[in-house]
């Protein structure tokens, strides 16, 4: 090696080596695959059957039942006629363009993985907004969940969990889950700090802090983070269509192997009203329920 | 230092008596609040930092070398219970730091803190929190309410945070809103309502959970001035009836001087001076706070019996003769009528000589008194200038029992309001 070579050629480790890393790491991730899959599947068992449930619930019920369900939905969150009368004409529309069976998948596959990113993002976050070192840990952790191409992690969780619902669920969330968790953390820590400071003085515990003073004060913009993580789950659908997950996803995937542009074209505005109307209604709700807390700046 | 700087203070004279006086005022000699060598240091390892502290480097040599900032240094405190006692410094003097020590807002780097014995510094979580419930609640300067909570939900937080049941504590929030004039309020938002008021809403959140001592951090200092001195009112007439004890913390010398039973002084986190408004007026520590008490409007902030002299010439005499005797023993034309009965008026030398030409030998009576006002002793400068200088001699200062306390002239009125400098001699 007393060549000159490395200054033109990058010195590039031995091929035969990096075969053997990956044949290691591969073996090593089957192994552990095959001996705790089954183990890992078992605990999402729960969750699987409250998918299959909720799904069956969203088609088998007459579809008129269901317009009526989530438009009254809808006018208890936002208390407009005009939006919910748009989300009757949306759901309409779909239902008469033959989309609805898959419409009914993706928005019980939708549901589903905001309340999980949710009940996982909400706590996180305050973990992160308590202590700096977890929100050192955690920040370039949700940067990875968010720049790594989706597929990197799909195969893994495919490896670990074959196709369904579940890997769906999995990789819908590891997308979706981030805008939550960040921005819960950011929400919490921008409380004004005299309040805080107030409910301590005044002996509240930190429980009573966390529930009385900091979620209510950051839920203008935990909202912002929750509606940025049903926008973020519904653009993984046809990805997650890839492996196996049903519904709007998969004549998508299909008209783009094929080559149909009006299939395309119709799922992909179904799944354009779907974003919309969950967009509107979580932001006119989180705008409801913070209306007096606006012009609050003044000293 | 600022210690040795203290007890050459106290060691002056006059001094003495007043600390004296303040000691005879307060029998419980055990102070309410002590504060004991209290050490506060910004930074990573503040405690590698207190040996430099202690050795007496300077604030910004020591943020030179170590990066660490001191906030406080050797602070000792003691507070009577029922008093106001205001801190006074401008900013980054550590004064907000200060008052957070005494909840623990913010824990000292050394030092103790004993409120009523028990020394705060040892508490667990779940006392602090008991302590903070029950023994002190706290008004904020930007008022610290919460912008999510109605006003009654906002004046019963510190009962709800108790657990005290809603029915009780919403009564018990209504009370206090009537105390402090905002009935009428209670289901508006706090943003909802102007600063003033919603300093009120503060305070009647401090109040409502009967806690003994009030810290109050620039309370009104957000405040324009009227609205200010409105709640300063409010605050001593509310004093006047419930006793609480306030450290009340202000960069305004005026507000100080208004509410404060005993004033300390801070800067850079040393404290300079302790003591009395008139003190802090009168026997300025040191430059610094000589700079401060400069511009304060004086006729407002002393009291007719801080400048009083001695009445030279009492009379006490039965018959006009012998209180003409009496008269010319002092300098001056005039003097003070007292019997058993205390202060009676004033006799000026005319018309005792005038009387003395008719009968000498008549007993003194009271139509021989000029008509001449007299003044009380915690009246305000302010509010006798003008009968000081309506009058030839000077006032009679006489207390509530008809004593006489003093007189006040013209001249020690203009020594006084005249340039401060002067007068520290005095």
């Amino acid at each position: 090696m007393a060549d000159s070579s490395w200054l033109t050629k990058f010195p590039q480790m031995d091929r035969t080596d990096l075969l053997a890393i990956r044949k290691s790491l591969d073996a090593a991730y089957r192994e552990f695959s095959r001996s705790y899959g089954d183990l890992i599947e078992s605990f999402f068992d729960p969750l699987l059957s409250f998918l299959i449930w909720f799904e069956k619930l969203l088609l088998q019920s007459p579809w008129w039942a269901v317009i009526l369900a989530v438009t009254v939905l809808v006018y208890l969150a936002s208390r407009s006629w005009k939006l919910s009368l748009s989300v009757v004409l949306a759901f309409l529309a779909i239902g008469y363009f033959g989309m609805w069976e898959n419409t009914m998948r993706t928005m019980s596959i939708i549901t589903v993985c905001t309340l999980l990113s949710i009940f996982l993002g909400i706590p996180i976050g305050i973990m992160m907004a308590r202590s700096n070192r977890v929100q050192a840990i955690v920040t370039p952790i949700l940067d990875i969940m968010q720049t790594m191409p989706a597929f990197v992690y799909l195969i893994p969780v495919v490896m670990l969990l074959g196709i369904g619902k579940i890997p769906g669920v999995i990789a819908v969330v590891i997308y979706a889950i981030p805008p939550v968790i960040r921005l819960t953390n950011l929400g919490i820590r921008l409380v004004d700090r005299e309040v805080l400071e107030a409910a301590t003085a005044y002996g509240a515990s930190p429980m009573q802090r966390l529930f009385g003073v900091q979620l209510p004060l950051a839920s203008p913009t935990i909202m912002a983070g929750i509606n940025q993580t049903i926008m973020m789950a519904l653009a993984m659908v046809v990805i997650a269509s890839m492996i196996g997950v049903k519904g709007l996803g998969q004549p998508v995937l299909k008209s783009i192997t094929n080559q149909y542009f009006t299939l395309g074209l119709f799922n992909g505005l179904a799944i354009v009203a779907l974003a919309i109307i969950f967009d509107r209604v979580s932001q006119a709700y989180a705008k409801r329920a913070q209306k007096h807390m606006q012009g609050t700046k003044d000293a | 230092m600022p210690d040795t700087r203290i007890q050459e203070q106290t060691a002056h004279p006059q001094q003495q008596a007043i600390d004296k006086r303040k000691q005879a005022e307060q029998p419980d000699q055990q102070p309410f609040i002590q504060i004991e060598a209290l050490y506060k240091v910004f930074g990573n390892t503040p405690s590698t930092v207190m040996p430099l502290v202690k050795e007496g480097k300077s604030k910004d040599d020591i943020l030179a070398e170590t990066g660490h900032t001191v906030g406080l240094k050797a602070i000792n405190l003691n507070i009577q219970k029922g008093e106001i006692f205001v801190i006074m410094g401008l900013s980054g003097s550590g004064k907000s730091t200060l008052i957070r020590h005494f909840n623990r807002l913010i824990d000292p780097t050394e030092g103790r803190i004993i409120v009523e014995g028990t020394d705060v510094m040892q508490l667990s979580a779940k006392e602090l929190e008991q302590f903070r419930r029950h023994k002190m609640s706290m008004v904020f300067q930007r008022f610290g309410l919460m912008p999510h909570r109605t006003v009654i939900e906002n004046v019963s937080y510190g009962l709800a945070v108790q657990g005290v049941a809603k029915q009780t504590r919403l009564e018990k929030a209504q009370q206090w809103l009537e105390t402090v004039g905002l009935s009428g309020y209670e289901e508006q938002f706090p943003s909802q309502l102007s600063g003033g008021q919603q300093q009120r809403v503060g305070l009647a959140r401090a109040l409502c959970t009967d806690a003994e001592i009030l810290l109050m951090d620039e309370a009104f200092s957000a405040l324009d001035p009227l609205i200010r001195s409105e709640m300063q009112d409010q605050l001593i007439e509310l004093q006047e009836k419930l006793h609480k004890t306030i450290i009340f913390i202000t960069h305004d010398l005026d507000e100080a001087l208004r509410l404060g039973d005993r004033i300390a002084i801070l800067k850079d986190g040393e404290l300079i001076q302790q003591g009395a408004p008139v003190d802090i007026l009168l026997k300025p520590a040191d430059s610094y706070v000589e700079a401060f008490v400069r511009d304060v409007n004086r006729a407002r902030a002393l009291t007719v019996e801080t400048v009083m002299k001695p009445a030279l010439c009492r009379i006490s005499a039965e018959t006009i003769d012998e209180a003409l005797i009496q008269m010319k023993k002092v300098p001056g034309n005039y003097g003070f009528y007292v019997n058993e009965e205390g202060y009676q008026g004033v006799i000026s030398q005319r018309s005792l000589e005038a009387a003395a030409l008719k009968d000498g030998g008549h007993r003194l009576d009271t139509e021989i008194l000029e008509e001449i006002p007299s003044i009380s002793p915690e009246a305000l400068l302010e509010s006798v200038i003008p009968e000081t200088l309506d009058t030839d001699c000077p006032l009679p200062v006489v207390d509530e029992n008809g004593g006489l306390q003093g007189e006040l002239s013209r001249a020690s009125l203009a020594e006084v309001l005249g340039d401060g400098t002067d007068h520290r001699a005095a």
